[in-house]
């Protein structure tokens, strides 16, 4: 039963992938191949393979508990840092396998941000939770022209100018999970992972996390978890759809062009999933 | 009809309501009251204690005391001068008059008298000539409620003694040394003993333990081995202190008594040369509190939010980097707190420093790590052990001092821990 889904759903896969590699085979700035992860015996996440386009917003969506913050985090090896986690398959970025022995997970990260759920700035000033993320990394130029550009591009510069050697918990939630943005992008890395960035805010605050990463996809190629079906519709170009098999193992059902799947999508479940008559 | 109406009305009650809900509400309510009771006579009983051991403690370190000089300071005026008013050579005169040639030459030899200031003579005439001798005391509570009663026995009992209110902690009590007279005894010795052993203990279990926690709580892989030393440090804490003072005694006192002598460092005291020495009563008890600092400082570490790991770890950040940046800060103030709990329970250990060899009597002060000790503690159990009641009113006031030096500890923890808070919450 479950070797079948598994069949059935690489099956239904292939043209998709093949087409995404056939368009932009350059494009491709992040690739997860047959990507398993385990908790001790417990998979979360079963033989996931797609890749992510460069400079473009890909959306995971799917029920609760279907591994996709668990798939998101494998994506920048933060996995590691959860005892008894494994991780089985390849996730290939810059032509290589990050996962590969001799690889530098610390690299990996620096090169692949991440934003969470929840803001989480470090317990100092504004300024310095920029600063401190661009010094580790080496950073030797004008700290507070970084500190600024960084405000500027998350949209946070006019709100806190006044305010950067004030604590960033003084901050509200918004604006602290817009700083944690401007300290992902401080240290300029290639992809930002996003997990349900914006489920703890106001609507408001959501539309301009969501201006952002329009702003952001310029230069970044984003990936964002989300659960609200208008925002993944409202700004993503990809979407992948995510499900958890008879074991809560998750797998993917679907992946494509956000419209396409969305307006036409090729799985029933999928189908099924967007229009709220499941999950 | 029937069939649409049976869910909205359901005729099963799984829940009670009106009289019944309102006798279980007060059934409920009264469970609560009961446990209430209960703690707050939890609390009763033990403020009583301790109401009854401070009682106990100030009762003794003050009251009435039988007092007989050996010359009545008025039988030391000259030509109708009181002796406060004499000068230095005065009293010089009166010193030679009373002392021994001998002993005058070993005070000339101390501190000639031509450098000797006048208020150093006046005591001297206080301690060597008049010399008064406490002969008998009284706690507090009968010095007040007894009075007259104290007053006849001692005309009765003690002829030619004056009766004198006396506090037993006093400036003096702490600044004089260790002495056989109760009048003239202090805990200066004891004191900067407990303050030198406490201070290298903490030097050395704080930077160990803090590390071993570190270790064990970042980097430790959770194989056998690491879960046997977990389960170890674990049991140690709960050995008892005198076994600490039976290995404390062969490893630093026997074993390393070169080192502990301060022997190869050419600093050893030359009337001991042996290993019962500040330093190994410090290692000792460095040993004994290190299990403490461990366990705190591993839950200290262990609370710090996963997220904020993740957020350093998200920007690039090594291990060693959030270590030191996140983990510890944040963990400071457990580990502080934890730490000030082990220092002061190094500051009351009292058997393994009998077992590493406290010294029962010195009068002179701690020097460094190799001199020879006492401690506090110790100085309160020899005198209550003493067979004279004079020295129970020592060992009062010197519980008195060893009760101030804990709190002053613990405030001073308190202190920095909320100003370290408070200073990472406003960033
Ligand atoms: N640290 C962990 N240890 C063990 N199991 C975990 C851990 N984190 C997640 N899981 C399990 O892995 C599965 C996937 O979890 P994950 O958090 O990836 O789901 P999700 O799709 O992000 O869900 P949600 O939409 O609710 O955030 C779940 O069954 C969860 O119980
Ligand atoms: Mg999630």
């Amino acid at each position: 039963m479950t070797a079948i889904h598994v069949l059935t759903a690489t099956a239904r896969l292939a043209p998709v992938q093949a087409l995404a590699a056939a368009r932009c085979e350059s494009d491709c700035a992040l690739e997860a191949r047959q990507l398993s992860v385990y908790y001790g015996a417990f998979r979360a996440v079963k033989d996931v393979s797609l890749k992510i386009q460069r400079q473009k917003i890909t959306a995971l969506i799917g029920p609760s508990g279907c591994g996709k913050s668990t798939f998101l985090r494998a994506l920048n090896r933060m996995n590691d840092l959860i005892p008894g986690s494994r991780t089985e398959g390849e996730v290939i970025f810059e032509g290589c396998n990050i996962y590969a022995p001799g690889v530098d997970p610390v690299e990996v990260r620096r090169r692949i941000g991440m934003v969470f759920q929840k803001p989480n700035p470090f317990p100092k000033s504004v300024y310095d939770n920029i600063a401190w993320a661009a010094r580790i990394n080496g950073f030797r130029g004008n700290m507070d022209d970084l500190v600024e550009q960084s405000l500027r591009q998350a949209a946070l510069w006019d709100e806190v100018k006044d305010k950067l050697r004030q604590s960033a918990l003084a901050l509200s939630g918004g604006q602290q999970q817009r700083l944690c943005i401007a300290r992902a992008i401080a240290i300029r890395p290639e992809i930002i992972l996003m997990d349900e960035p914006a489920s703890a805010l106001d609507p408001i605050a959501t539309l301009k996390i969501e201006d952002l990463m329009h702003e952001l996809v310029k230069n970044y190629t984003i990936i964002i978890v989300t659960h609200n079906m208008q925002q993944a519709a409202r700004v993503s170009d990809y979407t992948a759809f995510l499900m958890m098999d008879e074991d809560r193992a998750g797998y993917l059902v679907e992946y494509g062009p956000t419209d396409e799947v969305f307006t036409n999508p090729k799985d029933r479940r999928t189908e099924e999933y967007i229009t709220g008559r499941f999950g | 009809m029937n069939t649409l109406s049976a869910p909205s009305a359901p005729t099963v009650r799984y829940l009670p309501e009106g009289d019944s809900f309102r006798s279980h509400m007060a059934a409920r309510h009264k469970k609560g009251t009961l446990w209430l009771t209960i703690f707050q006579a939890a609390t009763l009983v033990s403020i009583l204690a301790l109401t009854a051991l401070l009682y106990n403690i100030i009762n003794q370190s003050f009251g009435w005391v039988a007092v007989r000089n050996q010359v009545e300071p008025e039988a030391l005026a000259i030509e109708g001068t009181p002796l406060e008013e004499l000068s230095k050579e005065q009293l010089i005169t009166i010193l030679e008059a009373y002392i021994s040639k001998g002993v005058m030459r070993r005070l000339e030899s101390e501190k000639p008298f031509s450098v000797r200031s006048r208020e150093d003579v006046y005591q001297l005439v206080e301690e060597r000539v008049i010399n008064p001798e406490i002969l008998r005391s009284w706690p507090l509570a009968d010095s007040l409620l007894r009075r007259s009663a104290i007053h006849q026995e001692v005309v009765e009992t003690f002829p030619g003694a004056r009766l004198q209110f006396r506090a037993w902690i006093n400036p003096q009590f702490l600044r004089a040394p260790q002495s056989a007279n109760p009048a003239k005894a202090g805990v200066r010795t004891a004191m900067l003993g407990s303050l030198w052993i406490v201070g290298l203990t903490i030097l050395v279990a704080f930077p160990v333990g803090v590390g071993a926690a570190i270790y064990l709580e970042e980097y430790a892989a959770d194989n056998p081995l690491n879960r046997l030393i977990q389960t170890n440090i674990n049991n140690l804490a709960g050995v008892p202190s005198i076994i600490y003072g039976m290995l404390g005694l062969a490893i630093f006192v026997r074993g390393l008594e070169p080192v502990t002598s301060g022997a190869i460092f050419g600093l050893s005291d030359p009337t001991t040369a042996n290993g019962r020495t500040v330093i190994s009563a410090s290692l000792t008890l460095a040993l004994l509190i290190l299990p403490l600092i461990i366990i705190n400082a591993q839950e200290a570490i262990r609370a710090v939010p996963r997220s904020l790991r993740e957020a350093s770890y998200a920007v690039g950040a090594t291990h060693w980097q959030t270590i030191w940046h996140h983990v510890l800060p944040s963990a400071l103030p457990g580990i502080l707190t934890g730490t000030i709990f082990a220092m002061s329970r190094a500051m009351g250990e009292t058997a393994p420093l009998v077992v590493v060899g406290a010294s029962t009597f010195i009068a002179h002060d701690p020097t460094g790590p190799f001199s020879k000790f006492t401690s506090l503690p110790i100085q309160i159990y020899q005198w209550t052990a003493r067979p004279q009641d004079l020295f129970r009113n020592l060992a009062a006031a010197a519980i008195i001092v060893l009760l101030v030096l804990l709190l002053a500890f613990n405030a001073v923890a308190i202190i920095l821990r909320n100003r370290y808070r408070s200073k990472r919450r406003e960033g």
